[in-house]
């Protein structure tokens, strides 16, 4: 057994089959969501995890089933490796009453709380003080969950970064915050943004741990946050883990990518962490050729099905418009 | 029965409702041993030790953030912003996260949070401690809005706000704060959206809010003296607002006079008075709907200055005068 598979304590070999499907699932959405975009039959705007499946995946994978996580703009990865099915997340885009928002929220609002899936959020830092919050309630009510809240490179220059950190690590609250270093926020290269190496690196302000992890190797990211969960889970309060992964797609739709190189595009999708992590279970032993083809298909197959459920779905009547303003 | 002061009213409406709910708990700047900034929580962090009665660092954007996750995952968190000018920095997750979550999400989660904030000019704070910003708030579908003018509405009220499954602002005029009136000791609730009849009148319909409810009442006085017979409806909250009350009352008086401290120019009473333009108490106006409002100015230090920039009591007598002798 190699080091790469050095797995937290808390995930079997057994999960790393699904693991490997969730990987899929996002990759294919995403591509779905292009695609049925590019049609104009999604409308809106959207914004593609391609290419940062690990660390969406390897993150939630340390998390229990009453852990909570909070999300981006670029959410879709984070809420399949929470667990949320791509039949209600493609009616959400499309529009559909069977969405997880009824068609009212759309890409950047997909949330099931009951799930422990806090939101997506537009507003780039949006989740930083609603992650402290929600870590708050946990160790008030002794619930003993952990918050995971993403983020991205962008957002950790806003101020919301730094008070939710403050906050959260003098009250030492059970939270993780894992920027996800896809090197651009919007057009911005994080070396202009950002005059310090590693985002990690800003923990040591607020007196809390600073890992950077591989973000397109879904084992060294479990590692990584894992122990930041576990941390967190025993009362030690905050950790800051950052990612470095890529973002394959532009920004969102209107992009043209002129920020950037096709030969820095092409470096990154050499290092395709689906197909890394594909490499290892079967060298490894732990997934045949042939399952992991099967996974792969099956995944496709439910992401197809999921425009067939979308697309048969009601759309709302002009009477919800008024419905869930308040409770 | 026994008076109390509206601070003491507020005081206790939390106590109580804190000692019934474990759930309620305060946060805020300096609220612990040093009582908040208006002394409003005093004493408490005895009562119910530094967990429920939350002391903060001074950060706006995380704490009302913090109050978001808090309630979303099942608290009831009072946040105490220091001066109402502070939302400002709070507008993020009032504005974006709080109001909307409950409908981005397809009524899936709710938001039962309470923001408290002294408001108001009058303490010769200046332009950045003395505004009255209640409009804005007003304006955001997905929130309440409360402003009592009276230590028993405040405490019947707030005790409704925190029962109440949604986010509300709460503001408190610094002014207010010593007024005193019967207040009884068990708790009782007043509805949100049920308008007070502060003082019948025939002649014409004041309707004032906060401080200008106590100065509505002297002006009402002193035109009782010179034959002319007030009525003044103080509405206690403008999301959800009583319109019926206010229509009735205008239907019966043909004359409407508003009154609100903060700046005329986009201010609500520009709000109540289309309503009733709109509602069929039009018909019944014998003279034009009379604003009176802050004038567009920062609130300045000089306390002559700091006087004249909002509506005073020989103001009000003017504009009712006005009106009444309008034909």
């Amino acid at each position: 057994m190699t080091q790469a598979v050095n797995l937290p304590p808390h995930v079997k070999e057994t999960d790393l089959a699904g693991l490997y499907k969730q990987m899929w699932l996002i990759r294919y959405f995403e591509e779905k969501v292009d695609e049925f975009f590019a049609k104009g039959m999604i409308h809106g705007t959207t914004h593609l995890s391609v290419g940062q499946e690990a660390s969406a995946v390897g993150a939630i994978a340390v998390l229990e089933e009453e852990d909570k996580i909070t999300s981006t703009h670029r959410g879709h990865g984070h809420c399949i490796a929470k667990g949320a099915e791509v039949n209600p997340m493609m009616a959400e885009l499309f529009g559909r009453t069977t969405g997880y928002c009824k068609g009212k929220g759309g890409s950047m609002h997909i949330a099931d709380v009951a799930s422990g899936n806090l939101g997506a959020n537009g507003i780039v830092g949006g989740g930083f003080a609603i992650a402290a919050g929600a870590a708050l309630t946990s160790q008030m009510k002794r619930a003993g969950y952990v918050v995971l809240c993403f983020f991205g490179d962008g957002a950790s220059n806003e101020g919301s970064f730094h008070e939710a950190i403050n906050l959260a690590s003098i009250w030492k609250l059970p939270v993780v915050f894992i920027c996800e270093n896809n090197q651009y926020g919007m057009s911005g290269p994080v070396k202009d943004m950002t005059n310090i190496e590693n985002i990690a690196d800003r923990a040591e302000s607020y007196g809390i741990p600073g890992k950077v992890v591989d973000g397109n190797d879904v084992f060294d990211v479990m590692n990584g946050v894992g122990e930041a969960v576990e941390r967190a889970r025993n009362g030690e309060g905050p950790s800051l883990i950052e990612a470095k992964t890529y973002r394959w797609k532009g920004h969102s739709k209107s992009d043209a990518k002129k920020y950037r190189t096709r030969e820095e595009e092409t470096e990154w999708r050499q290092k395709d962490p689906i197909e890394r992590f594909r490499l290892i279970l079967v060298n490894e032993g732990l997934l045949s050729e042939e399952d992991a083809e099967n996974i792969r298909l099956e995944a496709k197959k439910e992401v197809e099905e999921s425009v067939e459920f979308a697309i048969n779905s009601p759309e709302p009547t002009l009477d919800d418009l008024m419905e869930d303003i308040f409770a | 029965m026994r008076e109390l002061t509206y601070l003491e009213a507020v005081r206790e409406a939390m106590s109580q409702e804190m000692r019934e709910n474990d759930d309620v708990f305060i946060l805020g700047e300096d609220i612990g041993v040093y009582g908040g900034a208006f002394g409003v929580t005093r004493g408490m962090i005895e009562e119910f030790g530094p967990e429920r009665i939350r002391n903060t660092p001074i950060s706006e954007a995380a704490i009302s953030g913090a109050a978001v996750g808090a309630a979303l995952t099942g608290m009831r968190p009072i946040l105490e912003l220091q001066f109402s000018d502070f939302i400002t920095i709070a507008m993020d997750n009032m504005v974006n996260q709080a109001a909307k979550i409950r409908y981005m999400y397809g009524g899936k989660g709710k938001v039962p949070m309470v923001l408290r904030t002294p408001a108001g000019s009058g303490t010769g704070a200046a332009a950045q401690h003395s505004q009255s910003l209640e409009a804005w708030m007003a304006h955001v579908p997905g929130l309440k809005v409360v402003q009592p003018s009276t230590a028993y509405d405040a405490k019947g009220l707030l005790k409704a706000a925190i029962d109440d499954d949604n986010p509300v602002i709460f503001y408190e005029h610094k002014l207010c704060y010593r007024t005193k009136s019967d207040v009884p000791e068990e708790p009782y609730s007043i509805p949100l959206g049920k308008a007070d009849v502060k003082r019948q009148g025939t002649d014409v319909t004041i309707v004032a809010t906060a401080i200008m409810v106590h100065k509505s009442l002297e002006a009402a006085a002193e035109l009782e003296k010179q034959g002319i017979s007030v009525e003044v409806i103080d509405p206690r909250t403008l999301v959800p607002l009583d319109e019926e009350t206010i229509i009735e009352s205008v239907k019966k008086t043909s004359r409407l006079v508003v009154v609100h401290e903060a700046v005329k120019r986009g201010g609500f009473g520009g709000e109540i008075a289309s309503m009733i333009a709109e509602s069929e108490a039009f018909d019944y106006l014998d003279a034009p709907i009379k604003r009176l409002g802050g004038k567009s100015v920062p609130i300045p230090y000089n306390p002559e200055l700091e006087k004249s920039a909002v509506p005073g009591v020989e103001d009000i007598i003017a504009a009712v005068k006005e009106t009444v002798n309008r034909q």
